[in-house]
């Protein structure tokens, strides 16, 4: 049985950047993940901004994370190589109230330490974003975008680059005390000793919190849906543009990515199967009428794909939603580490909650520091960015380069090899398509789909019945169909 | 930079039947770019016969007919790069390559545009409900079986009477899997009639109309699907809701002209089509770049497809003799029971071929063709069907200089 000295469980954002936090100490950590991928659930399905915090109550750590998170982005996206544009956000108002509901917002947003915050007139708005409509906005400079995937993958790399195990299909059954002050964790696919556990189980925060023995938080889920438009709509939205929040959900807004497309949601609606991600047309009609009030560049032919994201959420018995908690619970579950309602803005605030979290255990314990850590990550060279010449001598060196594998988004085969061979371990089609890009365009994967499960099947010697595209069970294919 | 008279994008039947058409007009100094490793496109895997009845006066397999075009194009050693990408197309005619042996850049006289078409997706759809495996392009599904010897599934539904479709339908059947049915959202089926008959009608597979998709369930591989009916506007009919397993669905339910690199060349595109607008000569808003095939408007038939290259060809030939091609001026202006034609505009110094769908089934109608509010043809149809592209051809000598060219159906 392979021991551990921190078992972080869940390898979503938060949990990946913890795994990361945490090799920054001399510990033999690992990382348990139920899906057979980073990204499946909460960390990849969202908006990808990164929030400014104006949002939350004062003095809550939702906002004090989230302002932390917000100001190192820049530093930290550099760090880890991924896409990272502080595009500012604006809230768009049209009447009385909404102008006083924005006000409201900066008093908040300022007392959170939200810098620059102001209200911009109809012109301004207009010489920002030609295309919405609204008398007046809110402007929050300093808000951004990211790409969900490539951040968490990021620090997930970056985790493992520095001494983390990461175990996918790995689903945890149950934890047991020992009397040594150890746990055994009980999983899917083998039992695990560990003397510290962190639960950052995202939707699956509360079933862990019973198993390490704290039981009462009640979580419901909060189901989003987005449809994904055509790169075509990128130039007519250069930030991402909200309408005048409510006090419990920010409404249906329309963002752009950093690859330049454009994603419209999310609705909002609580759901208690957590694992239902399916977009009614109904949501979907709904969606493009109320955000074409906003932006009215919203038309069918540039749908390319829709999804949806659930984020957990912790209510009291009223069914208020609450703050993050993150908890050590020494009398209930000595050297465990319990985070819930780690909902939006997680994704911002994942390092601030890590050290949060790291700062909670060392109240307990004193951790030597790793001297080899390296907070550095590089992705691999991505063809499409390039310059003419930056391309040329990419090719002269790995004539891969030169073979465009998606022709959408042209992704080279350099690129997917690359994604094949990810430190992870990670061998789903999603997997490649979450850390390229490749089947993410416009023909959604109608070229390249073909030619990536071969590449699969050739470089892993997977067989071609097996290929998985992102879960168990979701084989791609029957089989041959002769033996020649 | 390399000079050349012409470069053809796409080494496919429109792009085979205008470098050998190019070529046999004796302009020689032309260049074909296929991205994939073979000439042939989309005809490599289109292993079932019915081609060439037009164009060959015999029936032929896609590969078969794609070989007479590569033996003409090997038998006069027309230059063509395979495993080649174009990056860009200028207005200037500058073409950008990227192949494993680098980064190219071309200069032409003359460019044409034979890119093809892709399929229409379920995220272009919007079709609600689950994101499982098992849903697949009938193209896609074409290539798995015919090129890479993969079988997709077993137990299959088609949604969407499209040619390839029902061609699918067939081929899934020969092969062991069970096709339950297609479901076709219009009141009339999409694809040729010929189709219906020898690939559905022969093995049992029934057909039903306007019926469509509403859900899609399986959280991994597709497990089932809900078709509801639609009322005559295509909307769902709450109620008539159906539940149906199933392990794989196929879509057939269009094709869009690829015109990514059309666009960033500066070419206008018809909103109808999403192909160019052209002229009679196959020229594009941008002077020196044409336009055949499936990249200006989805066809029927391939040998149509070949014809019009070849006619493009011509006028390319025409346009490097005399730097230039007379102006269009004159429109063409379909009226509603017309989805869309072919030119959009006409010089109206040149006979040319007017080719046309009608955007909803027809019944004993005559076409006519007006200039300044004189009949200038007719055509009686007895029958017409949007899956069928119509044809007609007129002679410079009826056409009058100015005054737009109308198209009006009576029934």
């Amino acid at each position: 049985m392979e021991r551990f000295d921190a078992l972080i469980i869940g390898g979503g954002v938060v949990g990946s950047a913890t795994a990361r936090e945490m090799a920054r100490n001399k510990l033999k950590i690992g990382v348990l993940e139920k899906n057979l991928d980073i990204c499946y659930e909460t960390s990849g399905r969202n908006s990808g901004v990164v929030h400014a915090g104006f949002a939350y109550d004062v003095g809550s750590l939702k906002a004090k994370l989230c302002v932390e998170g917000n100001n190192e982005f820049g530093k930290i996206a550099e760090e880890l190589d991924v896409p990272f544009k502080r595009t500012g956000k604006v809230l768009v108002g049209n009447s009385d109230e909404e102008l006083r509901s924005l006000q409201n917002i900066i008093q908040q947003g300022e007392k959170n330490g939200v810098k620059g915050l102001t209200i911009i007139d109809k012109k301004k708005l207009h010489e920002i974003v030609p295309a919405v409509q609204g008398e007046f906005a809110l402007l929050s400079p300093s808000s951004g975008i990211t790409d969900p995937f490539q951040y968490t993958i990021a620090l997930a790399e970056n985790a493992a680059k520095n001494g983390v195990k990461y175990y996918f299909d790995h689903e945890v059954t149950s934890i047991h005390k020992n009397p040594d002050k150890t746990y055994t964790v009980m999983t899917t696919h083998g039992e695990f000793r560990t003397r510290w556990i962190i639960n950052s189980a995202g939707l699956g925060c509360g079933k862990i919190s019973e198993m390490m023995g704290i039981s009462g938080y009640r979580i419901i889920g909060s189901k989003g849906d987005y449809i994904i438009l055509d790169k075509r709509t990128g130039p007519l939205l250069p930030l991402p543009v909200y309408p005048v929040p409510s006090n419990t959900y920010m409404g249906i807004h329309v963002t752009p990515t950093t690859d330049g497309n454009v994603i419209v949601g999310p609705d909002a609606e609580a759901v208690t199967d957590f694992s239902y991600y399916g977009v009614p047309q109904k949501n979907m009609d709904y969606l493009a009428k109320s955000a074409s009030n906003l932006w009215p560049c919203i038309r069918k032919a540039d749908y390319i794909r829709n999804y949806s994201g659930i984020l957990p959420k912790w209510v009291d018995d009223n069914g208020v939603i609450q703050d993050f908690k993150i908890e050590a619970n020494i009398d209930l579950a000595p050297r465990t580490i319990n985070l819930i309602g780690i909902e939006s803005p997680g994704l911002t605030a994942a390092l601030p909650i890590a050290r949060h979290v790291i700062k909670l255990m060392s109240q307990q314990e004193t951790f030597k520091p790793n001297e080899d850590f390296c907070p550095r990550r590089k992705s691999f060279v991505r063809f499409a960015q390039q310059s003419i010449e930056v391309k040329k001598a990419l090719i002269a060196e790995n004539p891969d380069y030169g073979e465009i594998v998606c022709r959408c988004e042209k992704i080279t085969k350099a690129e997917i090899l690359n994604a094949i061979h990810n430190p992870l371990g990670v061998n789903t089609m999603t997997g490649i398509k979450y850390r390229t890009r490749s089947m993410m365009g416009r023909c959604q994967g109608g070229y390249c789909q073909m030619r990536i499960a071969k590449m699969i099947e050739e470089e892993l010697g997977i067989d071609t019945k097996d290929v998985l595209y992102a879960r168990q069970g979701s084989n791609l294919f029957a089989g041959k169909i002769r033996n020649i | 930079m390399e000079e050349k008279d012409v470069i053809i994008i796409g080494g496919g039947p429109a792009g085979l039947a205008a470098a050998v058409e190019l070529y046999h007009k004796g302009i020689k100094n032309i260049l074909v770019i296929e991205r994939e490793n073979t000439l042939g496109g989309i005809l490599r895997q289109c292993i079932h016969d019915g081609f060439g009845l037009n164009r060959f006066k015999t029936t032929l397999s896609g590969p078969e007919y794609a070989q007479r075009f590569i033996d003409e194009v090997e038998k006069d050693n027309i230059s063509y790069m395979t495993n080649t990408t174009v990056l860009s197309v200028g207005q200037d005619k500058v073409v950008t390559t990227v192949g494993r042996r680098g980064l190219k850049t071309y200069r032409a006289k003359a460019v044409v545009l034979a890119m093809g078409c892709r399929e229409r997706t379920r995220g272009a759809l919007g079709i609600p409900g689950e994101r499982p495996t098992g849903v697949f392009t009938a193209g896609v599904a074409q290539a798995y079986m015919n090129l890479q010897n993969t079988m997709v599934g077993r137990n299959i539904i088609i949604l969407g009477s499209g040619d390839i479709g029902m061609i699918m339908a067939r081929r899934f059947t020969l092969e062991g899997a069970t096709v339950k049915a297609v479901f076709e959202i219009q009141p009339y089926p999409s694809g040729l009639p010929r189709n219906i008959q020898q690939c559905l009608n022969d093995y049992g597979i029934p057909l039903y109309l306007s019926k469509t998709v509403t859900d899609i369930h399986g959280n991994s591989r597709l497990t089932g699907i809900t078709v509801s009916d639609v009322d005559k506007h295509l909307n769902p009919i709450p109620g008539t809701e159906q539940d149906l397993d199933c392990d794989t669905l196929i879509l057939s339910v269009g094709l869009i002209p690829e015109n990514e690199l059309s666009l960033e060349a500066g070419v206008e595109l018809d909103s109808r089509t999403k192909g160019a607008i052209v002229d009679e000569y196959y020229q594009t808003s941008v002077d020196g770049i044409f336009a055949a095939g499936n990249v200006l408007h989805v066809h029927d038939l391939v040998d149509f497809v070949s014809m019009e290259a070849e006619k493009l060809a011509d006028s390319v030939a025409d346009y490097l003799h005399n730097q230039s091609l007379p102006k269009a001026t004159i429109s063409i202006l379909p009226d509603t029971n017309i989805n869309h034609t072919v030119p959009q505009k006409i010089s109206g110094k040149n006979s040319f071929m007017l080719s046309l769908r009608v955007s909803k089934p027809l019944q004993d109608c005559v076409i006519n063709i007006c200039q300044n509010d004189k009949i200038l043809k007719t055509k009686k149809i007895t029958k017409a069907i949007p899956a069928q592209m119509i044809q007609i051809p007129i002679q410079k000598e009826i056409l009058s200089d100015t005054g737009s060219l109308e198209v009006r159906v009576t029934c």
